[in-house]
């Protein structure tokens, strides 16, 4: 079987298109390389919706945790606190476990006990409890210039975090929030090690990785080529918000202008 | 009985690894900055290649990868007139008196074996993490410290032991803490290893049904049973937190950094 067929036959296979059996024997560098990359379709879905979704729900807990009133703050702060507090691979259990009891009780909650939804709901509120609390240190280092800036030119309520201090936090948070993004795909790789399961082996990168793992006992191929991948999506990620970041810093003259730095923060 | 057991082994972990992991560390760190050009560059390479890729690929990768290591090695010094390959297709095969642990070997032999493959591995990963946070530690000891010790005729050994390695662990503490959060959250992970863990008996315990076929007088309980790990991490993580807040008020008493400064301002 040439590598063209295997391509055709797996590049979908994580999604349950084209061939529904595993290779089982004989395994080629081709089909490895093919299927921990189909994998990678599920990582860069979890990552990129939970991101996208994450980052309101962020900026509201932010703003909540920097509340006056003690109704928003704590809250925000304890929601900030369970999230970061226990490991996400619990909280992936926990949350398997709580959608199937209440499948049980309300048949309406059937979709969450699978992963596309279910993990996602949990990547989703963790990732946003890591921003919140990274965007309420932005927010708590914004210049006291730029909001008495803000004051002198009669903005006020909603125009004056529109334009002044919203802005301000985003560039102040960017560098750390570039490092939230990237572990939040390495943390994608956790799903289908948790209670999810995979039904009919449709798994992220990690899941075929393993698979080839256990069958081959050489985890010297597998492991590798799930490594290749990642550090690939983790350029394209730098590359994407340090196009942000130009843009979010293009007022500042060029040796104000923070570069971002990866600082690997790694599990959860 | 068994469950209890297994927050013991957790804490065990936690007791080994974080020991092991500084003292990983530590050498790593000196050799990335020893004067000797090889062992910098292993230093180096270890930090950047186990910082770069993602978390549990590595922690699947590494147990296979030391076991065959181990095997491999015990292996060529015990069979030497062994003939045949040792990776014959998808096998790993090794002679009977070089498998580890023995295959008459009893039960917590294997177990021991497993756990101490885990700790290995947890202390590699953790280990190239402290070793970033030591070196940077190292360059942040002030200039002028090093220079008054040449001054006073101290060779490069006394300088380092005498005046850097005391001096560095103010200027580590932060981020060591913050690696030891990350210890904490990584322990369920030891599930993966294939360790009896606390997520082990919660995952067991919790099932309404066994797969030996006894069936438990209560439905499924998973649910508070990953509940109260929830709890349990929370707890730990708000302990460690109130801890090593002491330890480090502790460390800067008399330190010329900003916050010593700050507390010795408060005190008068």
């Amino acid at each position: 079987m040439s590598c063209w067929e295997t391509i055709a036959d797996y590049a979908l296979r994580s999604q349950g298109i084209g061939e529904r059996l595993l290779p089982r024997s004989d395994f080629t560098l081709c089909q490895q390389f093919t299927l921990i990359g189909s994998g990678m379709i599920w990582n860069i879905y979890f990552g990129v919706v939970a991101l996208c979704a994450g980052f309101f729900l962020a900026t509201a807990v932010a703003l909540g945790k920097a509340a006056q009133t003690i109704w928003l703050r704590k809250p925000a702060e304890w929601f900030i606190f369970i999230f970061r507090g226990s490991p996400l691979f619990i909280q992936f259990f926990f949350a398997y476990f709580l959608f199937l009891s209440l499948k049980g009780a309300y048949p309406f909650f059937s979709p969450l006990t699978s992963a596309w939804a279910g993990a996602l709901v949990v990547l989703f509120l963790n990732t946003a409890a890591y921003t919140g609390e990274i965007f309420y240190g932005a927010l708590q280092s914004i210049p006291k210039g730029d909001t008495e800036a803000a004051d002198a030119y009669g903005l006020s309520g909603w125009a004056r975090f529109r334009r002044v201090i919203w802005p301000t936090m985003l560039r102040l948070a960017w560098p750390a929030y570039t490092n939230e993004a990237i572990f939040l795909f390495h943390a994608t790789t956790l799903v289908f090690f948790s209670g999810f399961p995979a039904t009919q082996q449709r798994g992220d990168a990690l899941y075929y990785a393993n698979y080839f793992a256990d069958k081959t006992f050489n985890p010297f191929v597998p492991y590798p080529i799930l490594a290749g991948y990642f550090i690939l999506l983790t350029l394209i990620v730098i590359g994407i918000f340090g196009f942000i970041n130009n843009r979010l810093n293009r007022h500042l003259p060029q040796e104000r202008r923070k570069a971002i730095k990866i600082r690997p923060q790694i599990i959860r | 009985m068994s469950m209890y057991w297994a927050f013991g082994t957790v804490l065990l972990l936690l007791a080994i690894t974080a020991p092991t992991a500084l003292a990983f560390g530590f050498a790593g760190a000196s050799a990335a900055r020893s004067g000797i050009a090889p062992l910098r560059w292993i230093g180096k390479t270890y930090i950047s290649v186990v910082r770069g890729i993602p978390d549990i690929a590595f922690f699947l990768f590494f147990v296979i990868a030391l076991d065959q290591g181990f095997e491999y090695i015990r292996h060529r010094i015990k069979c030497p007139d062994w003939s045949d390959a040792v990776r014959q297709g998808n096998d790993f095969v090794v002679c009977t008196a070089a498998k580890l642990p023995l295959g008459n070997s009893p039960q917590w032999v294997h177990e021991t074996y497993g756990f101490m493959l885990a700790v290995l591995t947890f202390a590699i990963v953790f280990g190239a993490f402290a070793a970033n946070v030591l070196f940077g530690a190292m360059r942040a000891v002030p200039k002028g410290q090093l220079e008054t010790a040449e001054a006073y005729g101290m060779n490069r050994r006394q300088t380092f032991w005498r005046v850097l390695v005391p001096q560095m662990w103010v200027f580590a503490l932060p981020g060591l803490s913050n690696l030891w959060m990350v210890l904490i959250k990584a322990t369920p992970l030891l599930f993966l290893l294939g360790v009896e863990d606390i997520v082990y008996w919660a995952r067991e315990l919790g099932g309404a049904k066994q797969p030996q076929f006894t069936e438990y007088p209560h439905p499924d309980w998973r649910i508070w049973y990953f509940g109260a790990l929830l709890i349990f991490y929370l707890c730990f993580t708000k302990v460690s937190e109130v801890v090593l807040d002491r330890i480090m008020a502790r460390l800067t008493h008399g330190q010329a950094t900003s916050a010593g400064e700050a507390q010795r301002k408060a005190a008068t």
